[in-house]
């Protein structure tokens, strides 16, 4: 459970979001939603501990951060770095600190996620080869290898295909049924209406939960 | 011919340059590789004037002691280092933009500190004398490609981590600049250890140069290092045959080795060179 309490956050001293109160319940699949610089990345990054809070306070109730798992848009990886797919993964593993070797297990777990997000046979492929969806089926399969109990994902379907939508809904559907908690920042409202059974609409600097998304998509 | 290769070889400085090198040669290109993958070519430049000032620093105050030198060195080596990237922070200016101020200046500090010093030949310490390899300088380069390679084995993954996605060490891990600040030490270290024998304006030549041919010659990251490695090596021994017998300095001959060496990398290597651009599919 994530409990917010009169949330305000700055964003280069400008107030992006004031007055967010509300708790999102374990187990949880809920849509994060609103108009661009409405403050969702920075209400993402603020869950994960990476924004600082300029008022009230965010309650996590036993989270640490190796439980969050928060997959960035634009992330900063670098995909002109000479490393392979199954490499990327397996370095995300929980428990891979910086000098213990990474075990069968960790190399076996690496390439059953690459074959979950549909890129089996591609432990070897070097980072540089890969699309900008199948790029992004990697970050999956590096989400996936976090087990974490929270899981963000800050606009996870942009630049991705028809088909590796569904494939990576899919992979969404998989973790809430798991019981691992979901926030997911997303625009395209036909798909938050038919897969996410919550929402927490952004606009206007405040926060409102499960808002009628119909009305708000028109 | 053998004499040509072997004759430089019969006398002990060159002996001794050659160990010299040859140590830098497996310590240097490995942490030329990573600046190169994390688009830091130009902090080697900063770090090779960077040093100068505290090289004279050390020579005024201690006379030619290839320790204080060295020690100067590491210390205004890591001063610039460190002062660019906390100014490019706090001024939310571009990092490159403050390194090139910095090495200016550091350069220049540098010049006016030794010009008026007699007994400090500048040019040897900006383009390095072979003759001057005594053991002090030779325990330096070998003592630090004896702490680096090791060093470097133990911090590699989370460089590795850092250097592929910074965003996601940060969120996750933590300490980035933890292991960017030892990298940085080890850089540094390396450029300096050099000095003597190649000068501080041509030791960051067999860490960079290597490193820069190696991406035409491999896409895997230990690929990239070995063969760097190897180029490294292949141009301390050319470079210093070269400079005997054609009577140029050591560090000039050697970085010019290195350079041919990019070069035909450049033009013939197996990936993203002028060969394969304009013959794809061969």
């Amino acid at each position: 459970m994530i409990t917010f309490d009169d949330v305000e956050l700055r964003h280069d001293g400008r107030i992006v979001l004031s007055g967010v109160s509300g708790t999102i319940a374990s187990g949880s699949l809920t849509a994060l939603t609103g108009p661009n610089g409405s403050g969702k990345t920075t209400l993402l990054r603020a869950i994960a501990g990476l924004h600082p809070l300029s008022g009230g306070r965010i309650v996590r109730h036993g989270l640490e951060p190796a439980d969050i798992a928060l997959l960035a848009q634009g992330s900063q990886l670098d995909r002109s770095f000479p490393i392979a797919c199954r490499d990327v993964v397996a370095l995300a593993a929980p428990r891979v600190g910086p000098f213990r070797q990474i075990g069968r297990d960790q190399l076996a777990a690496a390439t059953a996620a690459l074959s979950r997000t549909g890129l089996d046979g591609m432990d070897r492929r070097p980072v540089q080869a890969l699309s900008a969806g199948q790029f992004q089926r990697l970050l999956f399969a590096r989400t996936i290898v976090r087990d974490a109990r929270l899981i963000l994902l800050d606009e996870p379907f942009t630049a991705v295909d028809a088909a590796s939508t569904q494939l990576l809904l899919s992979v969404v559907h998989e973790w809430h049924a798991q019981g691992r908690t979901v926030i997911a920042v997303l625009h395209d409202m036909d798909m938050v209406r038919r897969h996410f059974p919550h929402t927490l609409l952004l606009a206007g600097q405040t926060a409102q939960w499960d808002a009628d998304t119909g009305i708000q998509a028109a | 011919m053998l004499d040509f290769l072997l004759e430089p070889f019969t006398l002990g400085f060159m002996r001794r340059a050659l160990a010299g090198c040859l140590a830098l040669s497996v310590a240097a290109p490995p942490l030329g590789v990573f600046l190169v993958l994390r688009r830091m070519s130009l902090m080697s430049d900063v770090l090779q004037h960077g040093v100068l000032p505290g090289i004279a620093v050390g020579a005024i105050f201690a006379g030619l002691s290839v320790w204080a030198m060295g020690l100067g060195g590491v210390v205004a080596g890591l001063t610039v280092a460190l002062l660019a990237g906390w100014l490019a922070r706090r001024t939310g200016g571009r990092e490159d933009s403050q390194l090139a101020g910095l090495y200016l200046l550091a350069l220049a500090a540098g010049v006016a500190l030794i010009a008026g010093r007699r007994g400090i030949d500048l040019t040897h310490i900006l383009f390095g004398n072979v003759l001057a390899v005594d053991d002090p300088a030779l325990f330096g380069m070998a003592g630090v490609a004896t702490v680096t390679l090791p060093v470097l084995a133990l911090i590699w993954r989370p460089l590795v981590l850092e250097s592929l996605d910074p965003g996601f060490m940060a969120a996750t891990a933590g300490r980035g600049g933890l292991w960017h600040l030892i990298f940085l030490v080890l850089v540094v270290l390396c450029v300096v250890s050099g000095f003597v024998a190649l000068g501080t304006l041509m030791s960051v030549g067999l860490m960079m140069l290597p490193a820069v041919a190696a991406q035409h010659w491999s896409n895997s990251l230990a690929g990239q290092v070995r063969t760097a490695v190897l180029l490294a090596c292949l141009s301390s021994v050319a470079g210093l045959i070269l400079s005997y017998n054609l009577d140029i300095p050591a560090g000039p001959a050697i970085v010019l080795t290195a350079g041919a060496l990019w070069a035909f990398s450049l033009i013939a290597g197996s990936r993203a060179s002028l060969w394969r651009q304009a013959m794809p599919d061969a």
